[in-house]
């Protein structure tokens, strides 16, 4: 009989702990299948960061270091220049990458770091139970914008991929979603372009995945994935932000 | 033997680290201590090793987590205000149990405060600067010769327990030239089965964290730190001591000011005074036993700090508070003169 279906090796058997209709295990998974399809599984050190995806340690069957708040593409720096064979990826959400690690994230980039950063945007601190992000949308309501974000009190939320394509140093940006099979589908190929990148010594390469939140959004599953739709990809456009690469290529 | 050269404390410790193997540095400029830095960035390239500029004191302290969680030696160094801004991944080397070396070439605080010597951190090094319980090693050199010497035994602490080592200096002690000898030594590697090498899809994946979100196992990991503390407190403290045989005043006193103490106890010795110094090397572990072994011959103790006070503390915890404890400080930058200390043990001892 054969196998048509079965589980990236790089994931371990531990059950995730995240919440029905999150999309987090969506995004584990093409991770692991992208460290699987390259073989590297295992010459790869994974950093995890401080939200929901804090134990994705427990979740990659790779070697793994756990960073403060906002810190990961730091350590990713260290563990990197420590060893440069080694494939090292951040797995970090909106709170973390956008705003108390912000500093971290320009300055990765402008070092053109060789690391790879899964940014996971879902517009909201999952962990802590659904406070306002750098990147929830205007007007959207949370724990800590109950009268929906103002912008005039609060700012705007930070568009990190259009942020970083002025950063000289970021190789390759891409915003993707895993809203449907068509997206999933980009996002993979995305997220594979993302590390092949760092085999090729290429540098800073950073994929932003457009994600959900249901139970802080107060949303179904499926009404979340509508949400990502509807409102998360008009203000955050999908598509590739930054590839110096390609456009070496095309002049 | 090597030879002598003329150095700056702050250059002995980047060339005793290079001595002691590492070739990972990681800092941000400040303040006394930037020819740390500026040493490590001519150095490190030369024999391929890492000099890398962070944006940031918080980003340098992380990636010296990077660096520590493959195994491999990695320091960084900084001067007060950029200690305080350390101390969140200092509390996570700790919680990792991840060896590193941290220097502080202390000023004056706090705040901004001054760019001018200090050891108004001692508070801050020895007591768990950061959040959680835990200790750092913390190793305070009195001349430039032990600038580079406790760098190297930092190294060694460090990967013997797992523990950030911390070199606590004075701006005096980082800018002043002394003759300096620093050989080649045998680096003494520890093995380190839990870094993160990649598995090679031949082990377990090896995980570095400090989150336990069960309280109970977080208990007993805190419980199993402190047993090795409770080794580091029995078999790492280091002191030296002063014509203390026939002491009956003995002052307390590290770094710069023990030499601006010995001076003053040379005097005192020639106005017939019976006073000497226990120099305390490892302010972390406190070395008690020393105080335990001189408690009961001296009639008082002095701490002479450049503070408003903090390791006399420990001195009254380490004399169980049997003799009076008396203060002699500058703060601000200040280095007390000899002729303060001399006062003060002329006014404790004086008075038959």
């Amino acid at each position: 009989m054969d196998v048509v279906f079965k589980k990236p090796h790089a994931l371990t058997d531990a059950p995730l702990h995240y919440c029905p209709g999150c999309t987090h295990g969506i995004i584990h998974r093409l991770v692991a299948e992208v460290i699987d399809e390259l073989g590297i599984e295992g010459d790869t050190i994974g950093v995890a960061s401080v939200g929901c995806s804090v134990m994705a340690y427990d979740y990659f069957n790779v070697d793994f270091v756990q960073a403060a708040h906002g810190r990961a593409p730091a350590v990713a720096t260290g563990v990197k220049r420590s060893d440069p064979s080694k494939i090292v990826f951040t797995y970090q959400g909106d709170g973390d990458l956008a705003a108390i690690g912000t500093a971290e994230t320009v300055q990765s980039a402008a070092r053109r770091e060789n690391i790879t950063i899964i940014f996971v945007n879902n517009a909201i601190y999952g962990m802590t139970g659904g406070q306002m992000a750098p990147t929830t949308l205007p007007g959207m309501v949370t724990q800590t914008s109950p009268y929906g974000r103002n912008v005039e009190a609060v700012g705007y939320p930070i568009k990190v991929c259009e942020l970083l394509s002025n950063v000289d140093g970021a190789a390759y940006l891409e915003r993707v979603a895993v809203n449907n099979v068509a997206n999933v589908r980009k996002a993979k190929a995305a997220i594979k372009k993302a590390f092949q990148n760092q085999i090729d010594g290429k540098g800073f390469s950073l994929v932003e995945v457009v994600s959900t939140c249901p139970t802080n959004w107060g949303l179904t599953p499926a009404k979340a994935l509508e949400f990502v739709e509807t409102d998360m990809i008009p203000y955050y456009p999908l598509g590739v932000y930054k590839d110096i690469y390609a456009e070496e290529g095309d002049k | 033997m090597g030879e002598k050269v003329l150095m700056k404390g702050n250059e002995a410790i980047a060339e005793a680290a290079i001595k002691a193997g590492c070739r990972h540095y990681f800092g941000y400029p400040i303040t006394p201590q930037t020819e740390v830095a500026a040493y490590m960035s001519k150095r490190m390239p030369k024999i391929g090793g890492v000099f890398l500029q962070a944006e940031s004191e918080i980003a340098a302290i992380n990636m010296v987590i990077g660096v520590a969680a493959t195994g491999k030696r990695v320091m960084t160094s900084s001067s007060s205000p950029g200690i305080s801004l350390k101390q969140e991944g200092i509390s996570y080397l700790a919680g990792c149990d991840l060896p590193a070396l941290v220097v502080n070439v202390e000023r004056g605080g706090p705040g901004l405060g001054g760019i001018q010597p200090s050891q108004s951190d001692y508070w801050q090094a020895t007591k768990a600067g950061g959040h959680g319980d835990y200790h750092n090693i913390v190793l305070a050199p009195a001349s430039v010769q032990e600038m580079a010497a406790l760098t190297i035994k930092g190294f060694e602490l460090a990967d013997k327990y797992g523990m950030v080592a911390m070199i606590l200096a004075d701006g005096t002690m980082g800018q002043m030239m002394e003759p300096v000898e620093i050989d080649d030594i045998e680096i003494k590697t520890v093995d380190k089965p839990w870094a993160l090498t990649g598995t090679g899809m031949k082990r377990e994946h090896n995980i570095v964290n400090s989150l336990y979100l069960k309280p109970d196992l977080l208990e007993i990991k805190n419980f199993e730190r402190y047993e090795k503390y409770a080794v580091v407190e029995r078999d790492e403290a280091m002191y030296e001591e002063y014509l203390m045989d026939d002491a009956e005043i003995c002052i307390v006193a590290f770094g710069i000011t023990s030499r601006v103490a010995k001076n003053a106890i040379n005097e005192a010795r020639a106005k017939g005074i019976k006073v000497g110094m226990i120099r305390p090397i490892t302010l972390w572990p406190f070395p008690k036993k020393a105080f335990e072994a001189r408690v009961d011959q001296c009639k008082a103790f002095i701490s002479v700090e450049m503070n408003m006070g903090q390791m006399i503390d420990d001195v009254k915890l380490a004399t169980s508070c049997k003799k009076p404890v008396y203060l002699c400080n500058r703060v601000g930058g200040m280095i007390p003169s000899p002729e303060e200390v001399l006062a003060k043990i002329l006014e404790v001892g004086g008075a038959k």
